[in-house]
């Protein structure tokens, strides 16, 4: 819109002669688009200013230490490096070992998630009574920090903190200490589940409003079951929903770090060491700011291709457009 | 009182208030310095630092901030600051293995001679070391630790094993908890078990602050050890995860015979498990060739006074870390804490070997004891170890000693991720 605005005034303007264009291409701007355009900008320029303050000049600033060698531990040691710290990392078998870690996390969790928050969001769509009782109840997990969240699930399951569950199930080893990987990721995942699940189901829950009612009065009278009027009606309909909550989420569970850093008890643990983990090791651990923000930097292009295959591959609208 | 008139007043309390914080908290007496140190549970850390205030009749104010719990997180508050210049660390305590780190980077001053000499007296050969990086005193050793070997009288018949051999032998052969009780999880404290193996095998990790050492003898020889425990018998199922404290609750619960850790478990063992504890017995850290060689190149651990290197008062810094080391505060720290002191004197004294009736023997492990490598990279190098000897099931003494070189190779150029 604010394109559209300067060149139909500035046509207007045109006609009795007073543009003066100094260029020739151009099409000449009157005074008052002029006026405008700037007034536009300078009501733009706090929060231009405040996005570049906050956003621009710290990943500007990531990026370019990635490409030095700096170790806060050898102030005098500064280097330009070009991507050596990028070839390092991505040569690394920690690396790929914590990716790993990470794909599990995420993939398990959103899996899950999708089917809990829809299941969730149903019952949300449905309920006859109490329906804001209903809602705000199932949303408490996702108001409680994360960080509490986490750590009830390690007290809950860690043998040396006194947790109940190894004790009702009568297992005496500890279930996330670092030689049982697989229980390990069972209580991260758990752990995210609980938390997200509502955030899942809230989204959801809007798409399923999209839905009319009449589609599925047609449906049950031409005698469709209600398992089909769910895959045939309820989902293709809700399919943009569907695919930005699943962005979201994607998105969110890759840069996972609270949930996994707390159960694996302060980052302890490196069988559930995620890549955020591994990029705060190397920047708050190491002081190696070079390394970490090549790390912080390789997340932020992970998230970024997510994000791609999400939205050319998968067709899924972008965020803010209907 | 109306709001009009409430603003103003709260505004010059607050103003107030913070010239007060500026100008150095209660008593506000001579100069003002910052303590950081971690909070040892009986409160004498914090108590050295009330009782050398008194002391110094007005001449500095020392101010206890408790830094956290484990020893990772005590460095990274440390560091944070440090990496930035904050004048307003004075002193602050010391992992002894940060020495070098600090040392290099300028976060900690190096002791005046006069000042050094001072702290030089009387302290035991292994914690000054563990304070001293290229010939020079960085910190004031405040107290230290060792491991001994732990074991139950009642099963264990005749002398105690003083090889790691025939100890493991000895508890495969035991009728029943035939277990040994030692640290095996992915962390620092398999570093400090290998690196007393290494040096009791004759080696080194390094040869200097920047030079590999692990010769491939010795280190085979010692990753040889770790291996056969591993695969023994006497192994704990849960090695691959076992910390100082999960040993000593294996070993209070009767499921192990022996157990190699800190004397903390002493204490515990009395209360926890009092009719164990009548049969609790302790032996000289075990050798890996030669059975004399029991009780030489023991770990060693605890923590070292350090001045900041960017306070405004190192003079008063260097006085007050001095005074909060001195025998009237070890003494606190060994009796309420029960930290081992690092001055000699100590250890004659009656009050703490009642306590601690095995004190003699851990002065002399400290006399002898395996300090760890003296390199500004410190902690990559023992990230390196760690990460490649555990779990030791998985090690092969050929092949993994070969790996460490390279890895702790890398490490010392600060390259390579961890």
């Amino acid at each position: 819109m604010s394109t559209n605005v300067p060149t139909q005034t500035g046509a207007i303007a045109e006609a009795p002669g007073r543009g003066l264009g100094r260029r020739r291409g151009r099409k000449p701007i009157s005074e008052r688009a002029k006026a405008e355009r700037r007034l536009g900008w300078m009501l733009c320029a706090p929060a231009v200013i405040v996005m570049i303050a906050v956003t621009a000049y710290p990943i500007g600033y990531s990026v370019y230490l990635s490409l030095l060698r700096a170790d806060l531990r050898f102030p005098d040691e500064r280097e330009w490096v070009g991507l050596d710290n990028y070839i390092t990392v991505l040569g690394s078998s920690l690396w790929w070992a914590d990716f790993f870690h990470t794909v599990i996390i995420m993939v398990i969790s959103v899996a899950i998630e999708l089917v809990l928050g829809m299941l969730l969001a149903l019952i949300m769509h449905r309920a006859l009574f109490g329906r804001g009782l209903v809602r705000t109840v199932s949303l408490i997990p996702y108001g409680i920090v994360t960080v509490v969240a986490a750590y009830a699930f390690l007290l809950a399951f860690s043998t040396p903190s006194g947790g109940f569950v190894p004790h009702w199930l009568g297992i005496e080893h500890d279930l996330v200490d670092q030689g049982h990987p697989v229980t390990s990721f069972m209580v991260v995942i758990l752990a995210e589940v609980w938390k997200t699940t509502p955030f899942m189901a809230l989204l959801l829950l809007a798409g399923l409003a999209l839905v009319p009612d009449e589609l599925h009065e047609a449906a049950r009278v031409d005698g469709a079951t209600a398992w089909q009027r769910f895959w045939r009606i309820t989902v293709p309909l809700m399919k943009p929903a569907i695919l930005v909550a699943l962005l979201f989420r994607t998105l969110d569970a890759f840069r996972i770090f609270d949930s996994a850093f707390i159960i694996g008890q302060n980052g302890t643990n490196p069988k559930i060491e995620t890549v955020s983990i591994l990029g705060y090791n190397q920047l708050l651990n190491r002081l190696n700011l070079g390394l970490g923000s090549a790390v912080s930097v390789l997340i932020f292009i992970c998230v970024m291709i997510i994000a791609l295959i999400f939205i050319k591959g998968l067709g899924t609208s972008r965020p803010g457009e209907a | 009182m109306g709001l009009r008139r409430l603003v103003p007043t709260g505004l010059a309390a607050l103003t107030l208030a913070l010239l007060a914080g500026c100008g150095g908290g209660s008593g506000g007496q001579g100069v003002h310095l910052n303590f950081w140190a971690y909070n040892e549970p009986g409160g004498t850390f914090a108590g050295a630092a009330q009782r050398c205030t008194q002391q110094s009749h007005g001449r500095y104010t020392i101010e206890f901030h408790p830094l956290g719990n484990d020893p990772d997180t005590q460095r990274q508050q440390l560091v944070r600051r440090l990496a930035a210049k904050d004048s307003s660390i004075d002193i602050m305590s010391m992992d002894v293995i940060w020495t070098a780190e600090f040392a290099e980077a300028g976060w900690i001053k190096p002791w005046p001679k006069a000042a050094a000499d001072r702290v030089k007296q009387g302290t035991l050969q292994g914690p000054l070391q563990t304070a001293t990086y290229q010939g020079r005193l960085y910190a004031a050793p405040a107290n230290s630790n060792t491991q001994l070997l732990w074991y139950r009288k009642d099963l264990v018949k005749g002398e105690p094993p003083k090889t790691w051999n025939d100890l493991i032998d000895t508890a495969e052969k035991l009728p029943q908890a035939g277990r040994i009780e030692i640290q095996g999880a992915q962390y620092e404290g398999i570093t400090v078990w290998f690196n007393s193996l290494i040096q009791s095998a004759g080696g080194q990790i390094l040869d200097g602050p920047d030079k590999v050492g692990l010769a491939p003898a010795p280190t085979e020889a010692a990753l040889a050890v770790m291996a056969k425990l591993a695969h023994s018998t006497a192994a704990d199922p849960s090695l691959s995860s076992q910390k100082e404290d999960q040993n000593r609750l294996a070993f209070e619960t009767g499921q192990a015979a022996f157990q190699v850790n800190y004397p903390f478990i002493y204490p515990s063992a009395k209360e926890n498990a009092p009719k164990l504890f009548k049969n609790l017995g302790w032996a000289p850290y075990p050798a890996v060739k030669n059975p004399a060689d029991a009780g030489q190149n023991a770990p060693i651990g605890g923590f070292n006074w350090g001045v900041g290197g960017y306070t405004k008062h190192p003079q008063e810094a260097f006085d007050a870390a001095t005074c909060m080391r001195d025998e009237e505060n070890q003494k606190q720290f060994a009796l309420k804490g029960g930290l081992p002191p690092t001055l000699a004197s100590l250890y004659d004294n009656q009050e703490f070997v009642k306590q601690y009736p095995f004190a003699p023997m851990i002065r002399n492990e400290l006399q002898h004891a395996a300090v760890r490598p003296q390199t500004p990279l410190y902690s990559d190098v023992s990230l390196a170890i760690y990460k490649t000897i555990s779990p030791p099931s998985g090690i092969d003494p050929k092949s993994t000693a070969a790996k460490l070189r390279d890895r702790v190779e890398k490490a010392l150029q600060s390259k390579g991720l961890l």
